[in-house]
């Protein structure tokens, strides 16, 4: 006698805590193996375009700190500045741009040990997520001692910074990346060759290179999978291009391809911050760009390597105070399209290392 | 403590309005209500005298257990969520405050709403809130879950403070709060809940449903 059987429809989040926001996935089931996934977003839409045409280019630094991807302000920052700076001409000083480049890492390595700990934490290693928090303390020290802030820091200006590094800082930070190179060997001994973790991870939620390309997958998933494509070296902004350093490309496509890419990443961020650290000019901190600026009119794109990807920031001026249009390219949004073609014929228990190892911030998302 | 006794003697007569048993004075005598033990116990607790002393010094020893075992939601929203997992985690360590985060609501005592809700969330916060069980208590963490925050203007997705959908009890104010506020909002609650009269209001609301 043949057996019935029926798909079950699942129903992951919004509250779970294993997604990492507010995120709602709808699994479709055949016993154990998943058929079909179906993110359902917006839970955290913030209408955050819509809000920047309402402030001037010069409150909008405080607001991509928070309507944005918020692990990450800093980049944020970065990118929304670019994109108003080369609009309407601004030049930024030398040290200022260094300045940046010092803290778009810093904040990459303290987003990657979130990504980290948490992801660590879904796959049952709790231990790890408390050594990666323990790290990403230093840093926001470092950060809290420049920009005063742990998470939502304004620091960027258009044209330069807020404020100059305070004394030491720089030593403190040097001596901060000695420590962290070999933090970052442990949390390897913890995972790196864990049988556990290995059988959680390695060839499970693989997808090829071409489809990571069709699906518009970009950072450390895409490179996971063998696309070697790095903003930082495709398009180099601010003094990216006088920092040696290498892109990790793996071809795996698998979780365990893109905890590694991440690991590496955390590694080569180190060594361009102490290039940074070690070439950092003296002098101005910031152009002198006045408190109502109007951009001319006219529209620009400027993309970014984010921790998550390319974060592109589409804006269009029409001569006015603010932004009459502003589109951000959010790389958790593309990376999530790959999500359902990474999940689909794996276990409903893979279904939490493949969303964790994608590093998806909702907020980046919905926005 | 006087409204109290004359609304349960009111209640065992109204349980039974055939004949209340009264003392040797005609006083009515407490009885068995079975409507709630808590309710029962409380009644005849508050006529022996010294009783009230006896019932405030057990209240403060449940309280005392209860505000030193608090179990929180793991449920984030947005940036708040990441100072709240700061709190948790190495430096700050809220387990030594008996703060364990549960994951589900029927387990949870206190949700701390981390972050700006929209208006697509809000019923689900709402229904978390409705999930947990009794005596269940609400932070509101940062300034948008309390009031909008920085979205409040020009913005057309975001609840202008959770405390449209649910009750609650502390505000942590903060875009978003160090660990140390939402510790320190923490602390308020915990003041709040060594102050609350459970045995008696559990009693008064025993006898309201009945």
């Amino acid at each position: 006698m043949a057996l019935r059987t029926e798909e079950l429809m699942l129903n992951m989040g919004p509250q779970h805590p294993s997604t990492h926001g507010v995120l709602r996935l709808v699994v479709t089931l055949d016993g154990e193996n998943v058929m079909d996934v179906q993110p359902d977003i917006g839970y955290l839409h913030s209408s955050v375009e819509k809000m920047m045409e309402h402030r001037t280019y010069v409150q909008n630094v405080a607001l991509v700190d928070r309507g944005m991807d918020y692990l990450i302000a800093l980049n944020n920052e970065q990118a929304y500045c670019l994109a108003v700076e080369q609009l309407a001409g601004i030049v930024t000083p030398e040290r200022a741009r260094y300045i940046r480049v010092i803290f778009d890492e810093l904040n990459r390595i303290a987003s990657h040990l979130v990504w980290l700990g948490t992801w660590a934490i879904d796959l049952g290693a709790t231990t790890v997520f408390l050594w990666c928090f323990r790290e990403r303390e230093m840093i926001l020290d470092l950060f809290e001692k420049v920009t005063g802030g742990r998470l939502h820091h304004v620091y960027y200006r258009l044209g330069g910074v807020y404020a100059d590094l305070p004394e030491g800082w720089v030593e403190e930070c040097g001596a901060f990346l000695d420590y962290f190179l070999t933090r970052v060997d442990e949390y390897e001994t913890l995972l790196t060759k864990n049988p556990i973790f290995l059988a959680r991870t390695k060839g499970v939620g693989t997808i090829s290179r071409a489809d990571a390309i069709a699906m518009g997958a970009s950072g450390p998933v895409a490179r996971a999978s063998g696309v070697a494509y790095d903003v930082r070296k495709a398009a180099p902004y601010e003094v990216y291009d006088r920092m040696e350093f290498n892109v990790p490309v793996l071809t795996d496509g698998d979780c365990y391809a893109r905890y590694l890419v991440r690991l590496t990443e955390m590694r080569e961020s180190v060594r361009i911050l102490r290039q940074a650290l070690l070439n950092l000019p003296g002098g101005e901190i910031r152009a002198r760009v006045p408190m109502t600026m109007k951009a001319p009119r006219g529209e620009i794109y400027v993309h970014t390597e984010s921790p998550r990807g390319d974060l592109g920031i589409y804006l269009v001026s029409d001569g006015g105070e603010t932004p009459y249009r502003v589109k951000i390219r959010a790389p958790s949004f593309s990376n999530l399209y790959a999500l359902t073609e990474m999940m689909k014929g794996w276990k409903i228990a893979d279904v939490i290392a493949i969303l964790g190892s994608i590093d998806i911030v909702l907020s980046d998302v919905d926005r | 403590m006087n409204t109290l006794k004359t609304s349960t003697t009111m209640a065992t007569g109204s349980a039974t309005p055939a004949a209340a048993p009264t003392g040797p004075a005609g006083e009515p005598l407490p009885r068995r209500s079975q409507i709630s033990p808590i309710a029962d116990a409380v009644a005849i607790m508050d006529q022996i005298p010294g009783g009230g002393l006896i019932l405030t010094t057990v209240e403060a020893a449940l309280n005392w257990g209860r505000a030193s075992s608090i179990w929180p939601l793991t449920f984030g929203l947005a940036c708040c969520a990441i100072e709240m997992m700061a709190a948790y985690a190495s430096r700050f360590d809220l387990d030594r405050m008996g703060i364990i985060p549960r994951a589900t609501p029927r387990q949870a005592d206190l949700i701390i709403v981390a972050g700006r809700a929209t208006i697509r969330i809000a019923p689900i916060v709402r229904r978390l809130w409705e999930q947990m069980p009794e005596l269940r208590y609400v932070i509101s963490m940062g300034s948008c879950a309390t009031c909008g925050g920085p979205f409040y203007y020009d913005n057309y997705s975001i609840l202008k403070g959770i405390d449209q959908v649910i009750p609650v009890d502390v505000y942590v104010p903060g875009c978003p709060p160090r660990p140390e506020a939402l510790i320190e909002g923490i602390l308020k609650l915990q003041e709040k809940i060594k102050r609350e009269p459970i045995l008696r209001q559990q009693a008064a609301a025993a006898l309201r449903g009945a």
